[in-house]
């Protein structure tokens, strides 16, 4: 049967043989394709043209063409082909298997363990969105795939917005129904600049996965997408059982000002990940309505925020930086010259985010007693810094081979600097750290700092 | 084919070369100057006879609004301009002021149109410097899909959306930036010879007509010299600075 493009299963388009048709949507239709040898599964995304046709669904199809291509990682779908959009419009890109994450919407709430996880997942996938400078602005269940082989990948790119290209939608102002539930106060008010708009946006997901409820409705038109610029939601405890870290997480994403969100999708993911180091505030325990000035304040941010971002321009996501202690060997002079590596970089850098960790050989039956001695010399390590709990946590962990460890550690906390210590060349003691230096650098995910004092006289080549 | 654009050369033999270098290493096969070839720098002649010989290589060269007061009123000109004028008028041969003379305001080649202010009334050299005058620019010339312009010193690239509105964009340098043809384009390229946003690198464009992209570029050239020759010809001490990037 011939559609509204009149496409037809079996007809080809440039080499493109059409299957099945899995979606037909406000914003176009989606058929299974086959074609050139990709080593993947392809789908072919086909935009609503046409008399009477909304110009802001063509100028998402053109955003998503334009933006698809450059994308790298699998947080997005691979890009394969597409067709001139003034004549030809087509983009075929990767069909991700997985599940739907609206799927898993649909049985909420679900366990904070499982919202976490599933959380964690999508705030990693958002962090390799925002390294590339894109804003995806349109964060919801039906968007989010949980691959099979792990991991979520965002789909959808007909909202987003690269730092690099023009963004045609910069002054559009409707939005589409099925994300009006998830969309963050700033593009409300006009501003898609700011990464942390996707923090807000998956904010809204944890809640709804938590508890069943969306935060603030589903508002249809632009006056009801205004109320969570003043109107706090319900405290998602209050509606399921959930831990208090859980509803930090979840009331933290929902701010209104994006200042007092998490400032990065990494450190999002970091906290997701480890329940045990969330910072609990007020959020944590906050229990039945705000009160009216409560609401107050809230309103009071909201209002603010049409000024600041009128001003606002893209700001870089906060840096994590893992800086590896060595709390085995206490005493050696490598500890002040990382102390002065980390104070430089506190100085230099006032949004950062510090990771302290030290590894131990992995001993049988000591229990937790050497684990907690090793927490206290490095909490004492840091003491020096004054660093507030949000900026920082402390990690023991227990492997025989450190570097694998904290390549490992690197890697799932999507740190952005490891800044370690090497021995000098007289510290024969201590030879064995050179080669956790080496072998950390070589395979790093990121850039390392490697940390030595200069050894005096002869011992320097 | 790979278009240079380049705009508001303006005297500056350093920056000229420079850009010029950059952009023939980057596969230029064309080279478009934008108009505003003299005025406030201090080699006008080595420069116009640089721009003779490109033009006869095929070049595409236009007349800005500095080029049409040698030869004509400058009215609007602030003082620093209107000495740098009297200046240059004092240094250019008949040959040079003859040149400057035939230039066009406006060259079209398919649907690419070149321009040194806006398409709209060229001769008045209205400043693009907003959607409203992209805007106009755009509806002057309902043909054209690509639409580069210079005269501002700043660089912006306008995109022409539905109902009478232009989209502004700073574009980011070296960043090839898709412009696909089923939209129109207005490219405002910066320049080459005084950029004024304290960034002392030159500034120009190149376009790459078969893959649809445009990148702004920035090069660095030797500013410190070219201020030094501003100095030395006794020019306005205001334009040496900012070629030193002191906006």
């Amino acid at each position: 049967m011939r559609d509204v493009h009149g496409i037809e299963p079996g007809a080809r388009i440039d080499g493109f043989e059409i299957g099945e048709r899995v979606h037909a949507g406000a914003m176009g239709t989606l058929y299974r394709v086959t074609g050139p040898d990709t080593g993947f599964p392809m789908v072919m995304k086909v935009p609503r043209l046409g008399e009477g046709e909304d110009a802001s669904g063509l100028l998402g199809f053109e955003a998503e063409v334009t933006i698809l291509p450059v994308l790298e990682g699998p947080q997005s779908p691979r890009f394969v082909a597409s067709g001139a959009i003034s004549k030809l419009p087509y983009l075929v890109m990767e069909w991700i298997e997985g599940t739907s994450l609206a799927e898993r919407a649909a049985h909420a709430p679900i366990a904070p363990e499982a919202v976490a996880h599933v959380g964690a997942a999508i705030a990693e996938a958002l962090h390799a969105l925002h390294r590339q400078e894109v804003v995806h602005h349109d964060v919801k269940p039906d968007n989010v795939i949980l691959r099979r082989e792990g991991g979520a990948a965002l789909i959808d790119y007909g909202l987003a917005r690269h730092a690099r290209f023009p963004d045609l939608l910069a002054e559009e102002r409707r939005f589409f129904s099925g994300s009006a539930p998830y969309i963050a106060p700033e593009p409300v008010l006009g501003t898609r600049n700011d990464a942390r708009s996707d923090l807000f946006s998956l904010g809204v997901v944890l809640y709804q996965l938590a508890t069943g409820h969306l935060p603030f409705g589903a508002p249809r038109a632009l006056a009801g997408l205004r109320d969570r610029l003043w109107r706090d939601p319900v405290p998602p405890a209050t509606l399921a059982p959930i831990p208090p870290w859980l509803q930090e997480v979840i009331l933290r994403c929902l701010e209104t000002d994006a200042a007092l969100r998490y400032q990065s999708a990494g450190h999002l993911a970091f906290d997701l990940r480890n329940p045990g180091q969330v910072e609990l505030t007020a959020r944590a325990a906050r229990s039945g309505s705000t009160g009216f000035w409560g609401q107050a304040a809230r309103w009071w941010r909201g209002h603010g925020l049409r000024l600041e971002h009128a001003t606002a321009r893209d700001p870089e996501p906060a840096p994590v930086v893992l800086v590896a202690v060595d709390t085995e060997n206490e005493g050696d002079d490598r500890h002040p010259a990382l102390q002065r590596a980390v104070r430089r970089i506190l100085a230099s850098a006032p949004e950062i985010r510090l990771v302290f960790v030290s590894v131990v050989p992995a001993v049988l039956d000591a229990g937790e007693s050497a684990q907690l001695e090793h927490r206290m010399r490095l909490r004492s390590w840091v003491s020096p810094f004054a660093l507030p709990p949000h900026r920082h946590s402390l990690h023991v962990l227990e492997a025989a081979d450190a570097a694998a460890a904290l390549l490992a550690f690197a890697r799932a906390n999507l740190v952005d600097l490891i800044v370690l210590g090497a021995p000098g060349p007289s510290q024969l003691r201590l030879a064995w750290w050179r080669s956790v230096a080496s072998t950390v650098t070589s395979q790093a995910p990121c850039s390392v700092h490697v940390v030595r004092r200069p050894a005096a006289g002869h011992d320097w080549v | 084919m790979r278009f240079a654009l380049l705009a508001d050369v303006h005297a500056n033999l350093e920056a000229f070369e420079a850009c010029l270098a950059h952009a023939r290493a980057r596969g230029a096969a064309r080279i478009v100057l934008l108009g505003d070839l003299v005025g406030y720098g201090a080699d006008p002649e080595a420069v116009l006879t640089r721009v003779m010989a490109l033009r006869a290589e095929g070049a595409i060269v236009l007349k800005g609004n500095h080029d049409a007061a040698i030869d004509g009123p400058a009215g609007y000109f602030n003082e620093a301009a209107r000495e740098a004028l009297q200046w240059t008028r004092s240094r250019l041969d008949a040959a040079a002021r003859a040149f400057l003379a035939s230039l066009p305001l406006v060259v079209r080649e398919g649907d690419l149109i070149f321009v040194h202010a806006s398409a709209r009334d060229p001769e008045r050299w209205t400043y693009l410097d907003g959607t409203g005058a992209a805007q106009r620019c755009f509806d002057a010339e309902p043909g054209a899909n690509y639409l580069f312009a210079g005269h501002t010193h700043g660089h912006r690239l306008y995109a022409h959306l539905h109902e009478g509105r232009a989209n502004a964009f700073v574009p980011v340098p070296g960043t090839a930036i898709p412009v696909g043809r089923h939209r129109r384009w207005l490219a405002v390229v910066g320049a080459v010879g005084q950029p004024r946003d304290g960034d002392a690198r030159a500034a120009y464009a190149l376009f790459d007509e078969p893959a649809e992209t445009i990148t702004f570029h920035r090069v660095a050239y030797d500013h410190a010299g070219a201020a030094g020759k501003v100095r030395a010809a006794g020019l306005p001490r205001s334009l040496a600075q900012l070629l030193e990037g002191r906006a």
